[in-house]
């Protein structure tokens, strides 16, 4: 069993719902990630997504893009976003999850990074524009070094999308609540609540929805519907601010 | 080689390692439905018929192939013909992909088309198309090329469409198609996205590659009516690769004679200030394989997998990467690929005017550049059809301004 499905088999036992913020690896420093990923894991968080920066990210909000562009300045690469983890790996053991788009990864070598992230520390990886029917390398390697493969799925998601996506899935199915991208508004509608009953049947698997939630209101919401909540563009909106995101995680905490 | 290369792109969008679909899930499911509702749409004779006519009545084909006397008089080799897609309504041969996908989504019941567009050709075909069936449409553009093409941003804004101006990255085409492909991803049940060339995710290569044949099928009709033979050579400018495409593909598995060798086919891509420079996109030359904006294919990146910036006089040419299907044809060697500089496509862009009373779009003044290097040492009775992919009007104020010159 991975450390991400132990996470959830534990929040389980004690009816909990996982807490997944997701942070810019180098927004505005390394360091400063670092120092975020401590406070989170205080606050409450049972797994850390790290994004990794990447010049054109077409499934990421205005919010996330500008955080990629300033990590970017600083030199930020997924070279370095390895080596951070590893730093991250001397003081912490919460489960984490690289966001990084493909091209980065092709880039490196599908098994150079595999291998080289497994010994950072990383325990997952979400491609939001790798999907399973072009991701058959990848799952093959991951799974030899028991990196979790993590698919998403959508309000537009057919039924056999639905299979095809779940079956590929590892450690949990991300589920995008909205069509749309990063940090848009939320709706929970009908088509939300069908495609999450779809995959539940279909599939054994932790769900955690993402995209869209930016308050302690609507995580409520979503996590009475699934197993997990991902909170990205209202936390990296946080720290554009100078604001203590530890307040802010906590509230969403006690939220779910 | 054989009839094979004529078969793909594989049901998965492959040609042969190229391509693909490497997109949110969230497009999948449009995706799917865009494969299906073409597959139909092929094989579906009112839609055929409808395409047929509007083709001749709105479009203007088929275009002139036109003899280039005093060019060819000029270079003193090969005799030149042009394929007119200049003259196609709207002014370039975005038109023929742009009004036959138009005619799709509205059979599809789409109520709202957007598009991408660099120089603003395929902004103002899409805009034309939406217009024609009746759609909503909204045009992404990057503010960079919003300046270099202000002409064509009035003429999207007359027809009828929205422009949006793209601030991200670096404000061209390539942030243009993101923004298309986000506005895609959030409107996908009501909006069919027209993409403008041979790149993105399965269908599109393979269907706006369809659509761009009409080119070469012509010219090849045109050519034996007038000479009796097929060319030797055909040459044609490769930003995401439609034009190119177009002409090349039904040329693909034509011998010159029945004992020679197949016809030869040049693809000139922006080399810009020159590739040691940087500031190019010449993606064969300078790039690597890598994956963006829905496809596998070259691209121009740094070590890290971040897309680098690109250059070219040409907007319509300045694209960090390059259709699946040219990478496959250049594994082939089926087709060469190399570039002109802006120097020589500004050059090329003054000789094609002068001589011919001509002017072409500057992303055809690449063509032309590549002509005035071969054409004079080939024999006089051999031929070679350039196309003239479009019209120069749109980069008449930019080549002033090049040139030092107010107007």
């Amino acid at each position: 069993m991975t450390k991400i499905e132990k996470t959830f088999k534990k929040l389980k036992q004690q009816n909990k719902k996982a807490l997944i913020p997701y942070i810019m690896a180098g927004d505005p420093s390394l360091e400063a990630t670092k120092k975020f990923v401590a406070e989170m894991e205080e606050a409450g968080a049972d797994i850390i997504e790290l994004g990794v920066p990447f010049s054109d990210p077409l499934a990421d909000g205005p919010t996330i893009q500008r955080a990629g562009e300033r990590a970017m300045k600083q030199g930020v690469t997924l070279r370095k976003t390895l080596s951070l983890v590893e730093g991250i790996r001397q003081t912490t053991q919460i489960p984490l999850i690289l966001m990084t788009y493909y091209n980065p990864v092709f880039k490196y070598g599908i098994k150079a990074f595999v291998s080289e992230a497994v010994r950072a520390g990383v325990d997952g990886v979400i491609i939001p524009d790798l999907i399973p029917d072009e991701a058959g390398d990848f799952i093959r390697i991951a799974k030899k070094h028991k990196l979790d493969t993590i698919f998403l799925l959508a309000p537009t998601s057919t039924e056999d999308r639905v299979r095809k996506v779940a079956k590929a899935s590892m450690g949990f199915i991300y589920y995008v609540s909205i069509t749309g991208i990063t940090g848009a508004r939320l709706s929970v509608d009908d088509s939300m609540k069908n495609t999450l009953s779809l995959i539940k049947k279909v599939a054994e698997k932790p769900v955690a929805v993402g995209f869209g939630i930016s308050n302690p209101e609507e995580a409520a919401v979503v996590s009475a519907l699934a197993e997990g909540v991902i909170i990205g563009s209202a936390i990296v909106r946080q720290i554009a601010e100078g604001k203590d995101i530890k307040n802010f995680i906590k509230t969403i905490r006690e939220a779910i | 080689m054989n009839k094979k290369i004529k078969k793909l792109p594989d049901s998965k969008g492959h040609f042969n390692g190229y391509g693909g679909r490497f997109v949110p899930e969230t497009l999948m499911p449009a995706l799917i439905e865009l494969e299906q509702a073409y597959k139909k749409c092929k094989k579906d004779k009112g839609f055929l018929s409808e395409l047929d006519l509007l083709q001749r009545t709105y479009i203007g084909r088929p275009t002139p192939l036109y003899f280039a006397r005093m060019l060819t008089e000029n270079l003193g080799g090969a005799k030149i013909y042009l394929k007119r897609e200049d003259l196609c309504h709207t002014g370039a041969h975005k038109i023929n992909n742009a009004l036959a996908q138009a005619l799709l989504a509205k059979k599809m019941g789409k109520t709202r088309l957007i598009a991408e567009t660099g120089a603003g050709q395929h902004g103002v075909a899409t805009a034309t198309g939406a217009a024609l069936v009746g759609l909503e449409c909204e045009i992404y553009m990057g503010s960079e090329d919003m300046r270099r093409q202000s002409l064509n941003v009035f003429r999207m804004r007359l027809l009828g469409a929205k422009v949006t101006e793209v601030t991200t990255g670096s404000k061209t085409l390539k942030d243009a198609i993101s923004e298309s492909l986000r506005d895609w991803t959030t409107n996908v049940r009501n909006t069919h996205y027209i993409l403008g060339t041979v790149f993105g995710p399965h269908p599109y290569p393979r269907m706006v590659r369809d659509f761009q044949s009409v080119i070469g099928i012509e010219a090849r009709k045109q050519i034996l009516k007038a000479e009796k033979k097929l060319p030797d050579c055909l040459i044609a400018c490769v930003g995401g690769g439609s034009n190119s495409i177009g002409l090349f593909y039904a040329f693909l598995t034509s011998h010159v004679s029945p004992l020679m060798s197949y016809v030869r086919m040049i693809g000139v891509e922006a080399g810009g200030q020159g590739i040691e420079s940087g500031l190019h996109a010449a993606r064969f030359a300078g790039g690597s394989l890598g994956v963006f904006q829905g496809c596998k294919s070259y691209l121009l990146q740094d070590d890290d997998g971040n897309v680098l910036t690109t250059h070219s006089v040409s907007a319509g040419l300045d694209y960090a990467s390059v259709g699946p299907e040219h990478c496959y044809m250049r594994d082939l060697k089926r087709i060469e690929y190399t570039y002109a500089t802006d120097d020589e496509a500004m050059n090329a862009f003054e000789l094609l005017s002068r001589t011919e009373g001509i002017i072409p779009a500057l992303e055809s003044a690449h063509a032309i550049a590549e002509t005035v290097k071969v054409a004079p040492a080939m024999p006089k009775d051999s031929i070679i059809i350039v196309n003239l992919s479009g019209r120069g009007d749109k980069d008449v104020q930019e080549a002033a301004r090049i040139k030092g010159i107010t107007l």
